[in-house]
């Protein structure tokens, strides 16, 4: 960073400096006296004042001070002999490239003979890096504070205590203030005064942090004659209390992280199923090929991705807007070819229906593995999807499950506007409730039946874009999501596509709120297990269409 | 649609079966009869011989038959479209395969009078109270129906209690061998993990490698067949096996008679539980290993497969599906691998859209064509024209 000091400020010390570019005088006079003197104690000084002199510099919070005080640790700190001037020396091939302090210019090339290293020993190095440390503590970025207060945290150094507490006096951000709080508590419970330890440990208590806990349990621990680490009984009354409070907390925010888990499985589970429940649902037809739908969305996906990695790299970012209209209509179009070419010689007969479009998705599967390899295919995240927000009790949420949860909300509620509002809407309904009577009136069947079965494939086109950004897209994929599909619907009661959305939510939630108790496998055993058992009460699913019928 | 003219009463077993079931009970006959004795008696380079792998390899399709029938025997007759069979086989095979496990005795790798190897590599010391007691050989056979015809019964008895049909049945039955599925790949569960159990020795105290031995499991199987067969006929043909065949063309209309539809269909599907639980028990030591892949959704559903390119309603057809497309399979996946799942996928899509009896069906209609119309009317159930229980 380039440093402006005014010329004639420079001068009128007798610190004889290399002239800097005159620039607007940025500092008080006095100010600037003061901190060229301290710079000169600091390269001349006995060990007091050396470290009297860091400690003050470190106090001014300057900018200049923390690359000098690094390069003094560093031991590439140096004194030019022939008129005092301190510079940072940087290694060149001719010798000692010199690096004025004071205005951060360049002060020509020196032979080490021409300079004096600056000496710091191993215990002034310690002082300086906690000097550097606390001083950070004042940098006017918010974020740099932030990770200085973080790294007090962590390190539990007393020497920082002073300024931490200088620091909190002045800090106006919430954020800050609390890591700055939790820093001191963190250094105070290491005091020999046992009040002290008390307030610490009571301003600990309100902070949820897994290193926290583990500080404050090991407070508790008892060594083998029976005496505990903490030999305060108030502060381990203290102790316990606070620990308890925290792993409340800390398993509510588990709990809250299960919740979120589940809540992004069940919008995965949903964007698979959603599909199904037309196809199924509402035409009564069962689908097995509906997972290799999701594939070939997917395998779009990665097509549409080459193209743009080929031809507009730049735009890469943009893909998966492409891709979800052309996993669209690829899914589709393949869906309204199935139902063409052979679900429609099968309707009201759901079990042959099952075994053709079984052996459709085999038939697809080697398709797609002759064609891209059994391989992975590898699908990149746009830019905008990546990262995660991180929260304090250690819960990662990544944008592309928050963007996938959302893809999928939007979805459903397209799918419904399309069934309520739309001209192929009301005519799928008619056909669905009485096809004979829609046909009377004029309706094309037919049609609606393609045009049905391509609008279920259709989204599971799309669910196939969404779930290349989580899951391998390999010509596996659909094989995976095919069960679990099926049992949602089933759970949430067939033709009912809010019964669809519940029980999709309701099954990633407890699969994922099981998880933790029983492993993931048990858990997804057990959830199996009581649908299940669900449908045995239920034999209709959570919503079911109430109707005439004996058998559905 | 049935035959009018059927006495009821007492009526001998070999005037139950149709000319298909006597093909196929000669057929078996001469079989396990022939393959032992040219397996055994010819000289290896005589051309009559017959090698052992083939000896196992049919052994394995009669069990593949014997699965298929019991599934024509819910399916083809009570309208039950089970996605989970194999899971009853592969329990059956599990319950065999423990048996075989401790038959190895200390002659595994680790040497372990007791534990099989995988036990030892987990560190367990002792064995886990499920695997007591398959020592015996008398046991684990009453395990190999018991273990299957439990799970059967509490599923059915759950299920058609609360009148759980069709499609609904079809699927939380795949759900069932899908949890079983991912439950046996635990390793904590004690039956192997996803290695399963192998590496088996001997069955009653005969080297399971000699010539033998794979010939007795060849007729072992073709006997099983044989007695499954007759046990399906014998049902289908009674006063129960026409209720259940009133169940699949008209559940409701049955339950309206005064049928208690339910426990028919617990009955039947308990026993297809079991033949299939046999099924599972004979395939493992002719195929020397069993793993939970057997117990994936997909296996189960190529089954009614075999039923379905057989001919469905039968119980010979399906044997014939079963036998058939396992040959075909052995066929194209040595010959050409990468054709084999176009040609399966194929397969049942033509099944279903041009053979909706499948060959059995098919080949008798034209039969009876040639034959002239009313010639020959033979006792044999047909397949429905409307598929049973989901439909409508």
């Amino acid at each position: 960073m380039p440093i402006r000091v005014n010329r004639a400020l420079v001068l009128a010390f007798a610190l004889a400096l290399v002239l800097g570019v005159l620039a607007a005088p940025s500092r008080s006079l006095a100010q600037e006296a003061e901190f060229a003197e301290l710079v000169a104690t600091l390269a001349t000084g006995d060990f007091a004042e050396k470290t009297a002199a860091i400690a003050a510099l470190t106090a001014t919070g300057d900018p200049r001070v923390q690359p000098m005080l690094e390069a003094m640790a560093d031991r590439r700190l140096y004194l030019r002999e022939e008129d005092g001037l301190v510079a940072i020396g940087e290694d060149d091939a001719e010798g000692l490239r010199l690096i004025d302090v004071l205005t951060g210019e360049e002060a020509g090339i020196v032979g080490s003979r021409d300079v004096d290293r600056i000496r710091a020993n191993n215990r002034m190095r310690g002082i300086i890096r906690s000097a550097l440390g606390t001083m950070t503590l004042m940098n006017p970025d918010a974020a740099v504070r932030l990770e200085a207060a973080e790294t007090v945290f962590r390190s539990q150094d007393e020497g920082a205590l002073d300024a931490l507490e200088q620091a909190l006096a002045a800090e106006a951000d919430d954020a800050v203030r609390a890591a700055m709080e939790k820093a001191r508590a963190a250094i105070l419970l290491g005091s020999e005064d046992a009040v002290l330890r008390l307030e610490a440990v009571e301003a600990l208590s309100s902070f949820t942090d897994p290193d926290i806990r583990s500080m404050l349990a090991a407070l508790l621990v008892q060594d083998q004659d029976g005496t505990f680490a903490e030999t305060d009984e108030a502060v381990r009354a203290a102790a316990t209390e606070a620990l308890d409070a925290i792993e409340q907390r800390l398993a509510l925010w588990r709990t809250a992280g299960h919740i979120y888990q589940g809540i992004s499985l069940g919008s995965v589970l949903l964007l698979a199923a959603i599909g199904l429940a037309i196809t199924f649902g509402v035409m009564g037809v069962i689908n097995m090929a509906h997972g290799e739908m999701v594939m070939l969305g997917a395998y779009t996906t990665f097509v549409v991705q080459q193209l743009f990695r080929d031809y507009m790299p730049g735009l890469f970012d943009f893909s998966l807007f492409v891709a979800i209209p052309a996993a669209f209509l690829v899914a589709g179009a393949a869906g309204v070819a199935i139902e063409r070419g052979i679900i429609r010689f099968l309707y009201g007969r759901p079990l042959e229906t099952l075994l053709a479009t079984w052996g459709l998705s085999l038939i697809l599967q080697q398709l797609v593995r002759t064609v891209f390899g059994p391989t992975n295919r590898e699908v990149g995240a746009p830019s905008w999807m990546q990262g995660a927000i991180e929260t304090t009790a250690g819960i990662t949420l990544t944008y592309n499950r928050l963007y996938i949860i959302l893809f999928c909300l939007i979805v459903f509620a397209g799918l419904i506007m399309v069934l309520r509002r739309t001209p192929l809407g009301l005519q799928m309904r008619a056909v669905t409730q009485n096809r004979q009577m829609a046909k009377a009136m004029g309706i094309r069947t037919g049609r609606v039946d393609a045009l049905t079965f391509g609008l279920g494939s259709g989204i599971a086109g799309m669910a196939g874009v969404a779930l290349s950004q989580i899951d391998n897209v390999s010509p596996n994929l659909g094989q995976s999501y095919i069960i679990d599909s099926f049992l949602v619907v089933v759970f949430g009661g067939v033709g009912n596509l809010w019964g669809t959305l519940a029980g999709a939510f309701s099954l990633g939630i407890a699969n994922k709120l099981l998880e933790p108790y029983a492993g993931a496998v048990l858990g997804k055993i057990l959830v199996l297990v009581a649908i299940i058992l669900f449908i045995q009460k239920r034999p209709r699913g959570l919503f079911a269409l109430k109707g005439r019928a004996v058998e559905a | 649609m049935t035959a009018a003219s059927r006495p009821s009463g007492y009526v001998p077993l070999l005037m139950r079966l149709d000319r298909g079931g006597m093909v196929l009970l000669s057929v078996l006959a001469a079989a396990a009869i022939a393959v032992p004795a040219l397996n055994l008696l010819m000289p290896p380079d005589s051309p009559f011989h017959v090698p052992t792998y083939l000896v196992s390899l049919w052994g394995k399709y009669l069990c593949f038959a014997l699965l298929a029938v019991s599934v024509d025997l819910v399916w083809g007759y009570c309208g039950i479209l089970s996605l989970g069979h194999g899971a009853f086989f592969a329990l059956g095979g599990y319950a065999m395969g423990m048996h075989l496990m401790r038959q190895i005795g200390d002659r595994g790798v680790y040497g372990d009078p007791i534990l099989p190897d995988f036990m030892v590599f987990l560190d367990w010391d002792q064995l886990p109270w499920y695997w007591h007691g398959f020592d015996s050989f008398a046991f684990a056979a009453l395990m190999v129906l018991l273990v299957p015809g439990t799970l059967a019964f509490v599923f059915g008895w759950l299920a058609f209690r609360s009148r759980v049909t069709g499609v609904y049945f079809s699927i939380i039955s795949q759900a069932m061998t899908y949890a079983l599925l991912l439950a046996f790949f635990r390793n904590d569960m004690g039956f192997g993990g996803n290695n399963g159990l192998t590496d088996f020795k001997d069955i009653l105290g005969f080297d399971l490698q000699a010539d033998g031995t794979r010939a007795a499991l060849f007729v072992a199987s073709a006997i099983a067949l044989a007695g499954g067969y007759l046990i399906c006929r014998l049902m289908v043909t009674s006063k129960f096996g026409r209720v259940l065949m009133a169940i699949r063309d008209g559940e409701s209309r049955t339950r309206f008679l005064g049928y208690r539809v339910e426990m028919y269909k617990l009955l039947v599907w308990t026993v297809s539980a079991m033949m299939a639980g046999v099924a599972g028990a004979l395939y493992v030591p002719q195929v020397g290993i069993i793993n939970p892949g057997e117990f994936s959704p997909a296996n189960s559903i190529e089954i009614i497969v075999w039923v379905a390119v057989g001919g469905r309603g039968t119980l010979y057809g399906a044997a014939l599906g079963g036998v058939l497309v396992n040959y075909g399979k052995t066929y194209f996946t040595g010959a050409a691998p990468e054709i084999w799942l176009f040609l399966l996928g194929g397969l049942f899509i033509a099944v279903t859209l041009l053979l909706p009896k499948g060959i059995v069906g098919t080949l008798s209609q034209w039969w009876q064509g040639r034959r002239g119309f009313g010639l020959r009317k033979r006792a044999r159930p047909a397949v429905p024209a409307s598929e049973g229980g989901a439909a409508e």
